[in-house]
């Protein structure tokens, strides 16, 4: 166990407890910058999907995890994402331009969805969110002349002041734009989330109606944290089809917005580190199942590619698993080891005992 | 005319797959989204039992059994997954029975196929015509066991002591307990009928064309009807789902396809905008 001494009140609200945390973020700093004289080009491209997916997490999480708001439909704040840059970048503006422009509109429309379907609660808006999603997906193929209708569209490759980005010819590149737009999205996300507004979206998703109390108004906060959040997957999302390069609407399907649930749930709700861990496992869990496939059909004759499907099959039971046993995700898990580590001997298992809570009808209260 | 009676029983299946929402939303709040794909298994389960180059069973002996079979399937699950999550949130249930329902539908595929089957039924291709308007056969027993099950659900719930303790289950758990209300066994119990419901609604679209496992998409459309309706109202899921099954067809037919698709959502973004309980709507103003 570590004693941190206070010398003044800003040290509460650090972002890191100690200068060790501070020197650990330093070090994955600087091997992820590194990583593309690190390794080949095949995971350094696996490497930057990864980001992406970390990315799109980070913005469900704000809506998920931090304000309590289950979103079925994020894919569609991919999906207005990547449509609002590429068409923007087809017109002839740059990509500094088009970037946080197709970042902004994605958020305003959530902003605007938002305003209606915060009013509803639980269960209604997790159904709103996913009319919404379906509205959009349909919209993508009925403006043909902007989206490509179902033909698709051709994300243009970037040029930063001369510089190329491209995703295939100049890899490390582009990865290294996409780890400076996480790397900045994390940083801001963090100092947000102990900023008083970041503090007003814990207290609305822990109780709405002490957070109302406190003279926090609910609506504009949860509409804000929605903005927020659907700016942030479309960030992503114009990140996404650069990378793809060419997309329709199907890049979009209702399972992506599952699997950025999948992301945020099972990495761990309510951490930003849940959110990269979560896209680890969903980047890095078919690899390594090809992985697999490929063995056992060489060692044992098994040929597991004949049964389609079976990668959802697997998410899909370790979601159930991780909901059931685990709902902290991996990084709750991983709290829990370092603290049994820490204080060794002390620690109980009913330390991290849920609390139960006996439900009680949204109907009639 | 002819799309509306079309429209009615293409509704009254929407109306059956929100029944089972509006089921497991009324005896414990949370929402099945698996709903759909059970569906999807009833009419698979009852394909397997009944077609001839399956078991060969008579088609009403199949249909029983099968319901009886996704009456166990729908207290199964109850019983191993959901009630270990019994006291979590909301959202918990929601992401779990999504990936539930991702879990049947892989079952389905990997023991019936990908490719559309065709349920052999006594009823298919036989039209009866009335006054100019030609009504299939199998359009009409899906309305007539629609109207039926909805009623009967309807009483089960209005006069039955075990629907009466569901009720007060899903309003304050807690006070259901200390009542004596045996919560677990009932949730269970709903469940399964759930799943059976789910069967019936899934045989009778299997009537109407062929069935693939992916057909369990339809869910989320009878999930807008049951919204439409408001979460936790029997007729009202059924009346949701007839507009919707009235809506489309019409909006297909007079504007873009896209828009057609778009229409059951458009309207239940405009009830839950207007009216936030549903048409029946059973929300009360909230008092702290």
């Amino acid at each position: 166990m570590r004693v941190v001494f206070k010398k003044s009140y800003d040290r509460d609200i650090d972002l890191h407890e100690h200068w060790q945390s501070r020197g650990k973020m330093a070090v994955l700093a600087i091997i992820m910058i590194a990583l593309p004289f690190l390794v080949g080009n095949y995971y350094l491209a696996e490497a930057a999907n990864t980001l992406i997916w970390a990315l799109a997490g980070m913005g469900l999480m704000i809506a998920v995890g931090h304000t309590g708001q289950v979103s079925l439909g994020h894919a569609a704040f991919l999906a207005i994402g990547a449509y609002t840059d590429a068409a923007l970048m087809n017109l002839g503006l740059p990509f500094l331009i088009a970037f946080p422009v197709a970042g902004l509109f994605a958020g305003l429309f959530g902003a605007i969805i938002a305003v209606p379907a915060v009013r509803m609660s639980g269960i209604y808006l997790a159904i709103a969110t996913l009319a919404v999603f379906v509205i959009v997906e349909e919209l993508v193929i009925l403006l043909d002349p902007i989206t490509g209708g179902v033909g698709g569209i051709m994300a243009p490759s970037i040029s930063i002041f001369g510089i190329s980005f491209d995703r295939y010819a100049s890899l490390s590149n582009f990865y290294w734009l996409v780890l400076a737009v996480v790397i900045l999205v994390t940083w801001a996300y963090a100092n947000l989330l102990r900023s008083p507004t970041g503090r007003s979206f814990l207290a609305v998703r822990d109780s709405e109606v002490s957070a109302r109390a406190l003279g926090i108004n609910v609506t504009r906060t949860r509409a804000l944290a929605f903005g927020l959040s659907s700016g942030v997957t479309g960030l992503a999302g114009a990140l996404m089809g650069h990378y793809i390069g060419f997309f329709n609407y199907e890049l979009f399907s209702i399972f992506i917005s599952i699997n950025l649930l999948l992301v945020v749930t099972i990495g761990g709700l309510g951490f930003i580190q849940g959110a990269f861990l979560g896209a680890l496992l969903i980047t890095g869990l078919p690899q390594l199942i090809a992985i697999l496939r490929d063995g056992l059909n060489a060692n044992f004759g098994i040929d597991l590619g004949a049964v389609p499907g079976l990668d959802t099959m697997l998410f899909s039971v370790l979601l159930i698993l991780f909901i059931i046993f685990e709902p902290t995700g991996l990084y709750g898990r991983w709290l829990k080891i370092r603290t049994w580590f820490e204080i060794f001997p002390l620690a109980r298992r009913d330390m991290f005992r849920r609390q139960k809570s006996y439900l009680k009808t949204e109907r009639m209260k | 005319m002819q799309l509306v009676i079309g429209g009615l029983a293409n509704g009254c299946i929407y109306g059956l797959v929100a029944l089972g929402f509006v089921l497991i939303y009324k005896a414990s709040e949370g929402v099945n989204f698996a709903q759909g794909d059970m569906m999807m298994l009833g009419a698979f389960v009852a394909l397997g039992l009944g077609n001839s180059d399956q078991l060969g069973l008579p088609f009403g002996l199949a249909v029983l059994i099968a319901v009886f079979l996704m009456f166990g399937v729908g207290w199964g699950v109850e019983r191993v997954v959901v009630r270990r999550i019994f006291g979590q949130p909301q959202f918990a249930l929601v992401i779990l029975t999504i990936a539930l329902g991702f879990s049947f539908r892989f079952v389905a595929g990997s023991v019936w196929g990908y490719t559309p089957l065709v349920l052999e039924t006594p009823f298919a291709g036989t039209n009866l015509s009335a006054g100019g308007v030609v009504i299939s056969l199998a359009d009409l027993v899906t309305i007539g066991v629609t109207v039926a099950l909805t009623a009967a659900l309807w009483a089960f719930f209005a006069f039955t002591r075990i629907g009466l303790a569901a009720q007060a289950a899903s309003q304050n758990q807690m006070a259901a307990y200390i009542v004596g209300v045996p919560v677990m066994r009932i949730n269970a119990l709903i469940w399964g009928v759930s799943g059976a419901v789910a069967t019936v609604a899934g045989v009778l679209f299997a009537t109407r064309g062929a069935i693939d496992p992916n057909i369990g998409l339809l869910g989320i459309k009878a999930f807008a009807a049951a919204v439409i309706g408001g979460l936790g109202s029997l007729p009202g899921a059924l009346l949701g789902g007839l507009i919707i099954g009235i809506v489309e067809p019409i909006a297909g037919r007079y504007a873009p396809g896209e828009l057609a698709i778009m229409s059951p959502y458009i309207i239940m973004l405009l009830v839950l905008v207007t009216r936030p309980g549903g048409l029946f709507s059973q929300v009360q103003a909230k008092k702290v």
